[in-house]
């Protein structure tokens, strides 16, 4: 399964704070798109407001072609209850950079609690949720509570939680930034080996390197707005704003 | 390692650094005070194989001595002074009056804390709802109900019927069903119904503590796995908040159970009006009684403390690496290692699950 984003006019305000200024990106389905930018410059918001965690002000997300969070009602587009939005996160994968685990849950539970929430029968979400344990590499940890585990091991029950619905679509902010460095190559090798598995992937990160390699389409926010966007080869290599390029400087320095 | 390094470092640069060149500071005392040179023709090499002597606790041991003299003083008081009258504190101590007020204690505080319980969870969801006339009148329920005390509150409702001569639901200003106050409500069922009144008022604050303590980042993966609400309060949010919920609610229990005793103002026996009311008939016997009620107290308070260390046990899973052994456990495992002292090593660290 896959499905495109669309993303188009999104705005967002905090107070008299614009954090997103009407940016518009399309996503084709079944790309990994990674989504580069300085500190503050609205990565975590736009990567929120395309499962709805964050209200857009204006604008709107598609994903496959329906409306995410809102609904057409006459010439305005309105809210959706809550029920229906959490519906539709079902189908949108969603990973924290503190990975947010049920701590009080075993890793099993955790992979499972989505899908038994939504009515799948206990017996197949376990089967299902030992598949994608084996699949990040940690069938043997199926027993144990999260904090004893570490860091890229919590992530990557993290990313089979994510993927335990199945869903058409992931998003990754900034996954690897609470890791200790010489965890941060596992948890990229799970990501990496999403890639090409016919999901949408949608990754804020600053491992320039992992972007380089694996993404399909780089987008470089600023201040809110989208600078540039492209196949990593132009915008890694050669980007044309000065802004992508000091920011570049920063980070590969 | 590099931890180590820096406070090593800057106890150095303290001037707290025990190894400093001989002779440096001229007064050279032997017991070595802080800064004090060590004294000349010691191999710190050698020292440094053995043992290190902790540090001893003179104080300590003084105050010990005074606590414990006292206490055996009054305990000796127990046996000697005949005003404890113990034979009659043993032949109160299952009368069957007592055992009724028991009961009664029992009832009235098991059932109102269930139902604060439950009612403090709906109040405390009120308030922390983001429907404004909820909040509000959670907020005003809270305010009222901590702000009269309870005596206050239980004497009202004795005199409900004096207010309200009969009680009815129906559409306002509409038909209406009707039924006298008195033959609807029993003494019991207006007593308990007091005390979970003014009981929700501070579970829903301790419940509303316990959800403000879970981290945010909880509902929001909940939230983005599309779990439908009830089921983020019940299986996400509400367990990890009773972490911090438990202690708390069973101080509040515990109060309860105290408080129960108000209940003998509007003439519901329970243990504490039991004895109140046999001191007056049984003057004489007014000590034992006394005895008798604190000793019935004790034993609640006591089998309440040990149900809530089982459960806080239960939902600390997950929130410590390994959970503390029970002292049941660590009961066992002192006893193994009693009968296997000379195997075991000093600082073996042994695990209990
Ligand atoms: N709830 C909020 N209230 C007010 N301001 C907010 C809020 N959330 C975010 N912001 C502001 O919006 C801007 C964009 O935030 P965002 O988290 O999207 O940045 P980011 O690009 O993800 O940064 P980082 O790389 O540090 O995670 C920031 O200036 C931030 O201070
Ligand atoms: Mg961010």
């Amino acid at each position: 399964m896959s499905a495109a984003i669309e993303i188009h006019n999104a705005t967002k305000s905090y107070g008299d704070r614009t954090v997103l200024k009407g940016v518009d990106l399309t996503l084709a389905a079944g790309t990994v798109t990674v989504i580069l930018g300085p500190s503050g410059s609205g990565k975590s918001t736009l990567l929120r407001a395309i499962n709805h965690l964050e209200k857009l002000d204006e604008g709107y997300v598609a994903i496959g072609g329906e409306l995410i969070g809102v609904t057409v009602r006459g010439d305005r587009l309105k809210e959706r209850r809550e029920r229906d939005i959490l519906r539709q996160r079902a189908r949108i994968g969603f990973v924290f950079q503190n990975f947010n685990l049920f701590p009080h849950l075993t890793v099993l539970e955790n992979v499972v609690e989505a899908p038994i929430a939504q009515g799948v029968r206990a017996a197949d979400a376990r089967t299902r949720a030992l598949a994608l344990l084996t699949r990040v590499g940690l069938a043997d940890k199926s027993g144990a509570y999260p904090r004893q585990l570490s860091g890229g091991q919590q992530q990557r029950v993290a990313i089979a939680r994510a993927l335990a619905l199945d869903p058409d679509v992931l998003l990754f902010d900034e996954p690897t930034s609470a890791l200790d460095p010489e965890l941060v190559g596992e948890v990229l090798q799970v990501i990496r080996t999403l890639a090409g598995s016919g999901k949408t992937l949608v990754v804020v990160t600053h491992e320039i390197g992992f972007a380089r390699e694996v993404a399909d389409h780089v987008v470089f926010l600023d201040e809110g707005e989208l600078l540039e966007q492209g196949p990593p080869g132009a915008v890694l290599s050669a980007p044309r704003h000065p802004r992508t390029r000091d920011f570049l400087d920063k980070v590969l320095a | 390692m590099s931890g180590l390094s820096t406070r090593e470092r800057s106890a150095g640069a303290g001037g707290r650094a025990s190894v400093t060149p001989f002779g440096e500071s001229g007064d050279a005392t032997p017991t070595g005070s802080p800064g004090a040179p060590l004294p000349p023709g010691i191999d710190l090499k050698r020292l440094a194989e053995r043992p290190v002597v902790p540090l001893r606790h003179p104080v300590r041991w003084v105050i010990t001595a005074v606590v414990l003299v006292l206490l055996l003083n009054f305990v000796q008081t127990l046996f000697t002074n005949p005003a404890w009258e113990w034979s009659k504190v043993g032949t109160w101590l299952f009368a069957p009056a007592i055992l009724k007020g028991l009961q009664l204690t029992l009832v009235a505080t098991a059932i109102s804390a269930v139902v604060s319980f439950l009612g403090g969870i709906v109040v405390a969801l009120g308030r922390i709802s983001g429907n404004p006339v909820l909040s509000t009148l959670s907020w005003l329920y809270i305010w009222l109900f901590r702000s009269v005390p309870l005596i206050l509150v239980l004497i009202f409702l004795f005199n409900l019927g004096n207010l309200y001569p009969t009680i009815g639901i129906g559409v306002p200003f509409g038909p209406q069903l009707e039924l006298p106050t008195v033959t609807v409500l029993s003494s019991l069922a207006l007593g308990v119904i007091g005390l979970s009144l003014s009981e929700i008022a501070y579970s829903a604050e301790v419940v509303r503590s316990g959800i403000l303590a879970v981290d945010p980042g909880q509902h929001e993966a909940a939230k983005a796995l599309g779990i439908p609400s009830r089921r983020q309060f019940t299986r996400i949010v509400l367990p990890q908040a009773l972490r911090s919920i438990v202690p708390a609610y069973v101080n509040q229990i515990i109060g309860l159970l105290k408080a129960s005793s108000l209940l003998f103002y509007v003439s519901l026996l329970d243990l504490f009006g039991v004895v109140q009311n046999l001191g007056s008939t049984y003057p004489t016997d007014i000590i034992p009684l006394l005895v008798v009620a604190t000793i019935w107290y004790l034993v609640l308070t006591s089998v309440i403390s040990v149900v809530q260390y089982y459960i806080e046990r239960f939902y600390a899973r997950g929130s410590v690496r390994v959970l503390p052994a029970t002292p049941w456990q660590r009961f066992r495992g002192g006893v193994r290692q009693l009968s296997r002292r000379p195997a075991a090593r000093p600082h073996e660290s042994r695990e209990v699950v």
